[in-house]
Parts: C-alpha cells; structure tokens; sequence
C-alpha cells in the first residue's frame, strides 16, 4: 500500500504542476488523474485540497457536480448511451433495455468481469443517424441490438 | 501525379465507417498499382450519403456515398477511381441536389479540403477577415459587426454587436485591463452538431473569429470550453491551435502586429447547465456549474469578474466571414430582422439528415419533405422537436412556420441552436413530456427553486396523468407548475423545459388518456 500511495502522490503532483497557477485549474486537475487513473482516488482529494488552498468539502463538490468524474475505478471500457431526443426517434429506448440485458447492470454500474462501465449521455452531436453510443472515443451510428452485441463480441474477444 | 480521393474524418463519417473505409481504399488502390493520396477532409455535413467519398477529376469532384467498408471492394471492380458505373455514384460533388441548393455562408469550406491543414484554410480565403481586422480599430470591428445584423447563434439570438461594444466600453480593473473572449463549444442539446461539426470541418474559422472578437474589444486571453463528449473535435482543436501558434497566428506577436492572442482549450464535465453562459463561466473558474444571477453581465462581469465576451462557435466562426466579405454582404442573407444564414441540423427519424445553411426564412415542412425526404422510417412524421430539448414540440398543423426567430416566437416556439429532431407516429408523446421533465431533474444545476423542485414535481404529476389517476386534477397541477417555472426559473433550463411538456399537453393530448 505504501508504494501506491506514494505513486498517487506523484501522479497528484504532476497534475499540480501542470496546471497550478492557470485560471480555474481544479478541473484539468481532475482530468490529468483521472486520464492517468481512470478515476480520481478519494486519497487524492486532501492532496489537492492542501496544494490547491480548497476544502476537501468544495472539491468533493466540484467532482460530484460533473457525471464525469468518478471516484471509483471504472471498467476497462466505458460506453455511453445516448438517451436524447434525436436517439429516442430512433428506438434508443429500446436499445437501451437490450443493452440493458445483455450487460446485465444499469447505468452508473461496472460489469462483475471489469470489462464494461455504463453511462447515459445525453447526446453525441451524431443525430442524423442514430441511436449513437461511444465505446471509450470511438462513436457508433445507427446502432441496433444487433450490431451492439457485435461490439461487445468484439471487446470480448479483445479483452 | 496521384489521384486525389477524399474521405471525411470527423466523428459522424468515422461513426459510419470513414477510417475503415479510407483504409481500404488505400489498400485496393497499392493492390492495383493505382497512385492515391487519401485527404481525410472535412464533412459537408450530408450525413445521409457519408462516408461520402470524392474523387477530384479535371472536371472537378466526383462523388459516391453512402460508402460503406463492405462496397469499397465492388468500387474497385467498377472501375474505380476512373470513370465507374455504380450504384453508389452521385456525380459531380456540387450537383447533388441536396447540397447544391443550400447557401453556405459559414459552411462554404466544409468539405473542401483537410480542415487541419492551415495551408487549405489559406487557399480558401481564411484568414482574410482577420488581414482586414489587424487594420482596423477596435471600434471599427465592433461597428462592423453591429451593421451586420450578426445576432448569436447558440440560442438566445442577442445581437452581437451590442455586446462586444459592451465589453469594448467596459473598464477592467484585472492585471494589464484584461478581459476575455470565451467561445461557448458546450453544445450539448441534443438534435444539434453544428457546432460540432464546424469545430471539425473547418475549425481555422473559428480560431480567426477569436482573434478578430479579441482585437474588437482589446481582449488577449481567449478559452475554447469544449464538452467531453465530442472526443474527435477536441483532438482537432488541440492540433489547429498548436499549428496557429506555430504559424504566428497565436501568440504574443499575430502575425507581426505587435498585438497578442492565446487561446486555452478546456474541456467540460458532462453537465448539460455548462452550456448556460454564467455556468461556463462559474466551470471555467474551477467551481460547480452554478449560475450566477443576472446582471451583471458577463459582458461586464465575466470570467474572474472581469469583461468577457461569451460567444457560440458560429457566432464567433461568422465574425470572420462579415470581415472578410463585409457588414453589408453579411446583412443582405437572410429576412427581416433575422439575418443572415440559417444552420437547421436536421436529424431523429428523418431520411436525409444532416447540416441544412439557407437564408432564415424557410419552414418546417420544407425542411422535413424537400431536404429530409421523410422520415427514415417510411412511416409518417407526427411531431417535430425544433430547438432542441427544451424546445416546442410542433404538430403537422403548425410545419408551415417559417425557421426565423420572430415566426417561431409568434407561435411560442423557438429556433435556439437550430436543432430540428423529426419523430413517426409510434411516438408516445406523454413519455416526451415526461423525459423534459426528467433530464431537467437531472441536469438542473439547482441553484432555483422553480428549477431544482418543480422538475421532480414535475415528472411525479406527469407519471400519475399518465397512470389515469385523477386526470383533471393533476393536469391542472401540471399547468401550474409548468406558470412557476416559466416565470420563476433564473435561467432558460428550467424556464424553457415546460415549452415540450405544454406543446405534447396542447397538441397531443390523445396520447396522455391511454
């Protein structure tokens, strides 16, 4: 536990330095873990809160105002559903309950092997040819059951 | 020389398969012995013909989409990249109907060429308006603005002349008197890419109207907030800023002048209230996404208090179009008091969807018959969304309104960012009303009581309408709720999420006594 701690504390650090000093850097600060972590330690938040002069309680604020910060590790990939308007003309509501089942967890949730985080979002700026989700950076248009199992078959085997 | 085949790049061409396609297209061609050089241009925005692909000929640029990976093997044995008879081919690029009969103003270089080449952004008149600006004083840029009849793009409409000269004639008592530009690239209602889709097809345009608002009103320190969930724009970004940099564009010294511009990319956290312009400015600082009471303005008021110009990525991209062609040419597009062009995104269930820029003025039924063909389904439209999603539901009677700010107004509608989302008749127009309320549940940043409660209120009166549980009653409660919170909300959020629940209640009511 002592070597990780101490590896936080220079991940921690190395995103102070970045950003220290520049207008409103509590949130790339959060990124810059995030982006290294997959999430931000709740180790960390007293770190950031002594260099930063904050209160822990404002910087647990910040990070739970935002869906997309998390303090908990999430899945090796993370999917995000979009759940709006342009998607919903589509039969994202459907896909939503076949992705539903087959990943067997709800949004917010890790599935039990690790591979998969499921998020909502509300849109992707890809409305002309929905329902759209995005596998980590990569977007998908047109998205039947069909073609999601495909994309989970594909994680699958990669993982 | 090399043939020339062009394949978008941005996020809805790769959504489609762009990289996959591209990637064989360069093979088959190696397979043959055929010389191609592969430009990942930008999108026109015709999302229903991407990946489209164009090959450039003597006589100019031929075209074939949708493409997916699977068809480029039968391309090849067409004939392709000579002359090909197939299915997929759609002539000359600036034939096809649907493209040829728009009017683009701030998409005219979309599609052209490779949107991160500065090289392409120069060969097509960029940076002209800023040329033009650099002689200018800053009362000259902001007056050329006002007589453009410039009005803000990402929903609001508010002229933008008069808050640049706001921000020009405020005092800053900051470091050096700074004050700031920030562009608004928070594009989070959903039915909406254009933005996003300028961001990739043509991003130089909106990196030259930044620099050109910052010399208007004597700003140096200029921040993209771009949302997370547009992970390709953010690359494309991060890749024009270090190459305008590098070219001189950026920096302490533009282009030679002496004056000094930079430009910070920050990237949302997924709330939707970030697109409120006093929440941005509330995440910029490093705080939860709150919105601050107005006034003051943030034209006076703004980022670390200072004087901010906050503009939308259109607005700031058309900055450089009424420099370089003039106010005058910018104000003659356009009908009324709305000037100027109009970018409907036109998308749900809509057979040709995609980027539409005409002069303000055309309607609702134009739009979805003669662009969009129908709706993708084949089956008949029954409700179209316009303005996103706390925009007006509207019902066939009312798809002959004209797409301008005061035509949509006169009939409790509004255009807001231009988002147009058609639904078919399987839709359940009691469970739209129910989602506004919903995602207004979930994305008030719940500084307003009107906002915060009468969402949640909101969807409980909604699901016991929906249950048959005393009806009349509830249905009175809903009209209540949805007076306070027109009335009493501090911002758009949850004054403008009872436009969808009234417009199903109002023009779908069959829906909500099942």
């Amino acid at each position: 536990m002592q070597s990780s701690a101490v590896s936080l504390q220079e991940i921690v650090d190395s995103a102070l330095e970045s950003h220290l000093g520049k207008i409103g850097a509590l949130l790339p600060v959060l990124y810059s873990i995030q982006d290294k972590l997959g999430h931000v330690p709740r180790q960390a938040v007293p770190m950031i809160a002594r260099a930063m002069s904050l209160s822990r309680a404002e910087i647990h604020g910040v990070m739970s105002f935002y869906h997309d910060f998390r303090s908990e590790p999430a899945g090796e990939n993370i999917i995000h559903l979009c759940r709006a308007e342009a998607c919903q003309a589509m039969g994202a509501r459907k896909l939503e309950q076949h992705v539903i089942r087959r990943l067997g967890i709800g949004f917010g949730e890790t599935t039990a092997d690790g591979l998969v985080s499921l998020e909502p979002v509300y849109c992707l700026g890809n409305c002309a040819c929905t329902p759209s989700i995005r596998v980590n950076d990569d977007i998908h248009a047109r998205v039947t059951a069909q073609k999601f199992d495909e994309i989970m078959d594909c994680l699958e085997a990669k993982s | 020389m090399a043939l020339r085949i062009f394949v978008p790049r941005d996020a809805t061409a790769c959504a489609l398969g762009a990289d996959e396609v591209a990637d064989s297209i360069s093979k088959g061609a190696k397979g043959r012995g055929t010389d191609v050089e592969v430009i990942r241009n930008g999108s026109r925005g015709a999302v229903w013909l991407e990946p489209l692909l164009e090959i450039q000929t003597d006589a100019g640029r031929v075209a074939f989409g949708p493409v997916a990976p699977g068809d480029v093997p039968g391309l090849f044995e067409a004939g392709f990249p000579g002359e090909a008879d197939h299915p997929l081919s759609l002539g000359p690029v600036d034939e096809i109907p649907w493209l040829a009969r728009q009017q683009r103003l701030t998409f005219v270089r979309a599609g052209l060429g490779d949107p991160l080449s500065l090289e392409n952004y120069q060969a097509l008149d960029g940076f002209k308006g800023l040329e033009r600006a650099l002689a200018l004083e800053p009362q000259a840029i902001v007056d050329e603005i006002t007589e453009s009849g410039l009005r803000g793009r990402g929903g609001a409409a508010f002229p933008t002349g008069i808050k640049w000269q706001t921000v020009l004639d405020a005092e800053s008592d900051g470091e050096n008197h700074q004050k700031y530009i920030v562009c608004n690239a928070d594009e989070g209602d959903s039915g909406t890419f254009a933005d996003r889709l300028l961001m990739e097809s043509d991003p130089y345009q909106l990196i030259e109207g930044m620099i050109i608002a910052g010399l208007a009103v004597g700003a140096s320190e200029g921040f993209i907030y771009l949302r997370s969930e547009y992970p390709h724009c953010r690359k494309a970004l991060e890749e024009v800023i270090s190459r305008a940099e590098q070219a001189a564009y950026l920096g302490d010294n533009i282009c030679g002048s002496g004056k000094a511009f930079r430009i910070d990319l920050r990237i949302g956290a997924g709330a939707y209230i970030c697109g409120e312009e006093t929440s941005l400015l509330e995440s910029l600082e490093g705080k939860r996404g709150m919105i601050r009471f107005k006034p003051p303005l943030p034209a006076v008021k703004g980022l670390m208090g200072l004087p901010t110009v906050v503009n939308n990525v259109l607005s700031l991209a058309a900055v450089s179009t009424v420099l370089a062609k003039g106010a005058a040419a910018y104000r003659d597009f356009g009908t009324g008091r709305s000037r100027g062009t109009l970018t409907v995104q036109l998308g749900g269930n809509i057979k040709r969807g995609g980027l539409v820029e005409l002069p303000l003025g055309a309607t609702v039924r134009e739009l979805l018959e003669d662009f969009g063909g129908g709706t993708a389904s084949g089956r008949p439209a029954r409700a179209i969304q316009v303005g996103g999603p706390l925009g007006t539901y509207l019902p066939e009677s009312q798809w002959d309104v004209a797409l301008d700010y005061e035509a949509l107004a006169g009939i409790g509608a509004m255009l807001g960012h231009g988002g147009v989302v058609v639904f078919d008749d399987t839709v359940d127009m009691a469970q739209q009303a129910r989602f506004a309320m919903e995602f207004c549940a979930g994305e008030s940043c719940g500084k307003c009581t009107p906002c915060r409660v009468g969402s949640v209120r909101g969807l409980e009166v909604i699901d016991r309408v929906i249950a048959g549980r005393e009806r009349e009653f509830n249905l009175a409660l809903l009209d209540d709720l949805c007076s306070t919170m027109i009335d009493g909300s501090l911002c758009a959020m949850g004054g403008l999420t009872p436009y969808p629940v009234r417009s199903a209640l109002e023009y779908f009511p069959e829906d909500f006594s099942r």
